[in-house]
């Protein structure tokens, strides 16, 4: 009997090389993969995670941050937190990865057609974002108003510095970013992100939003969107917790009634909006 | 001719939307029109809150001088309130103010307008009702802030 993996089994990791990893910020990487077995890497829709599993170390969901048309390699952007995070930091172009995915649920870019489109991202939730950008730019006509709004701790943590300049000159898009303290050699803007909601001008009855980071920031900025009378359905935001198996069987990653593997991450405000902020959840 | 200019520009701003005409005239009566070049202070830390800003077109950093170099904790922009401690005894400036770039505002002159809300409390009632606003939601961002949401050991 064969005890190869089966490419069937979502418990089997695939292998992937690192073709390349860029240096984001002080302790952020983003990572190009490719499948060792010669075939399309992940095809996957924008707001999705791959579990990435770090031979000998153990295995963390981690959402895609590459570009949706590009399914031949998958990027992924990781921040070292702790032990296998830390472990993935170190790692170098032709070193190896186990791959699974990809899971969960995407942000609903096909509803928010002919509409405004809002996109809110605090520090490390411009990654899972970007892969929707992506496609929001691919498909630029489809929408009315885009706005993306990018909320770092300091210029030096700003996420994707060099895009984000090019979506600044973008006329078709608007993109603003704010950190939350700078030096007096940064000429941009000082504040929280929540305060941009405001100023993104967009139609509060055709808007839907897309809102990514810690946990705090975005119920401020839901906060904030609500003040702007934006209903909690065309909120949606991406919530982490715990992970395991990935598949809805463990129950690591329930949050209330939720298992965030599977019925999340992205899942939209009027579904959670009861539970967010419970302590215990 | 310049108070009456000043009025219609008063009017239009979004901080005193729907203010009573003649109340923007009697705090048209307290305002200028300024400017501030590139790198040009506005105020100190410190320095007597004698003067309120309306920022018509500009971009104005807050910043707190510290041991080390200073740290902007806030920028304020079109539209933007400066310097609310104007309301709040001891009437003194929280941070330095400095213009990152050419800044158009309209100041007004503190101690004027405390006099004529004093002597007319439905006008300080009503400049009263769009200042709280700002110094709650200020408070709420410095509370954000101070969290660090993006600090270590966030996920985000
Ligand atoms: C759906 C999903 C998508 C994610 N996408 C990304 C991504 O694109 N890039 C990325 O870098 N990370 C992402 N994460 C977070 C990442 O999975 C965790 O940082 C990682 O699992 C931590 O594992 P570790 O072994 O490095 O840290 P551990 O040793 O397990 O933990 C180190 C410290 O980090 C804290 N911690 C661990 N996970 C989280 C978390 N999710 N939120 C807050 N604190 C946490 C722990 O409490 C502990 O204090 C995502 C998580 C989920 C659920
Ligand atoms: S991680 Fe196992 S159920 Fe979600």
């Amino acid at each position: 009997m064969s005890i190869a993996p089966s490419r069937s089994d979502p418990m089997v990791p695939r292998r992937f090389r690192i073709v390349e990893k860029i240096h984001e910020t002080a302790d952020t990487y983003t990572f190009t993969l490719v499948p060792v077995d010669g075939e399309t890497a992940c095809r996957f829709a924008p707001g999705q995670f791959n579990m990435l599993y770090l031979f000998g170390y153990g295995e963390v969901p981690i959402s895609i941050s590459g570009d949706p048309a590009a399914p031949e390699r998958l990027v992924h952007t990781v921040r070292a937190m702790g032990s296998v995070t830390h472990a993935f930091a170190t790692l170098e172009a032709g070193d190896m990865v186990g791959v699974r995915g990809p899971f969960g649920s995407a942000w609903p870019l096909a509803a928010a057609e002919g509409g405004d489109v809002l996109i809110v991202a605090g520090g490390l939730g411009l990654a899972p974002l970007r892969s929707a950008i992506y496609r929001l730019l691919a498909e630029r006509d489809r929408y009315r108003r885009i706005a993306i709004l990018h909320g770092a701790r300091s210029p030096e943590t700003i996420l994707f510095a060099e895009e984000l300049r090019q979506w600044r000159r973008n006329l078709d898009i608007a993109c603003e970013v704010t950190v939350d303290y700078a030096g007096t050699d940064w000429h941009g803007r000082v504040g929280v992100i929540t305060q941009l909601v405001a100023l993104a001008g967009f139609d509060p009855q055709r808007v839907t939003t897309f809102v990514c980071g810690p946990e705090i920031m975005m119920r401020f900025s839901v906060e904030a969107l609500k003040k702007q009378g934006v209903a909690d359905e065309r909120i949606h935001v991406s919530m982490e917790r715990s992970m395991k198996c990935a598949l809805g069987h463990c129950g690591h990653c329930q949050f209330g009634p939720a298992f965030l593997c599977k019925d999340g991450p992205v899942l939209s405000y009027d579904r959670i909006r009861n539970l967010v902020g419970i302590a215990e959840l | 001719m310049e108070t009456h200019k000043l009025e219609d520009v008063i009017a239009a701003a979004p901080f005193f939307r729907g203010l009573d005409p003649a109340f923007c005239a009697t705090i048209a009566g307290c305002g200028k029109h300024v400017r501030f070049e590139k790198g040009q202070t506005v105020y100190r830390q410190g320095d007597p809150a004698d003067t309120f800003y309306v920022v018509q077109h500009g971009h104005v950093a807050l910043e707190l001088p510290g041991a080390g170099r200073p740290l902007v904790h806030q920028t304020l922009h079109d539209n933007d309130i400066l310097n609310a401690a104007w309301v709040v005894p001891p009437y003194r400036c929280h941070s330095n103010a400095r213009a990152v770039d050419t800044t158009v505002a309209i100041a007004f002159d503190a101690a004027c307008l405390r006099g004529k809300c004093d002597a007319d409390h439905d006008l300080g009632y009503e400049l009263m009702k769009r200042f709280v606003p700002i110094v709650v939601e200020r408070l709420n961002r410095a509370r954000l802030q101070a969290l660090d949401v993006y600090g270590p050991g966030s996920a985000g």
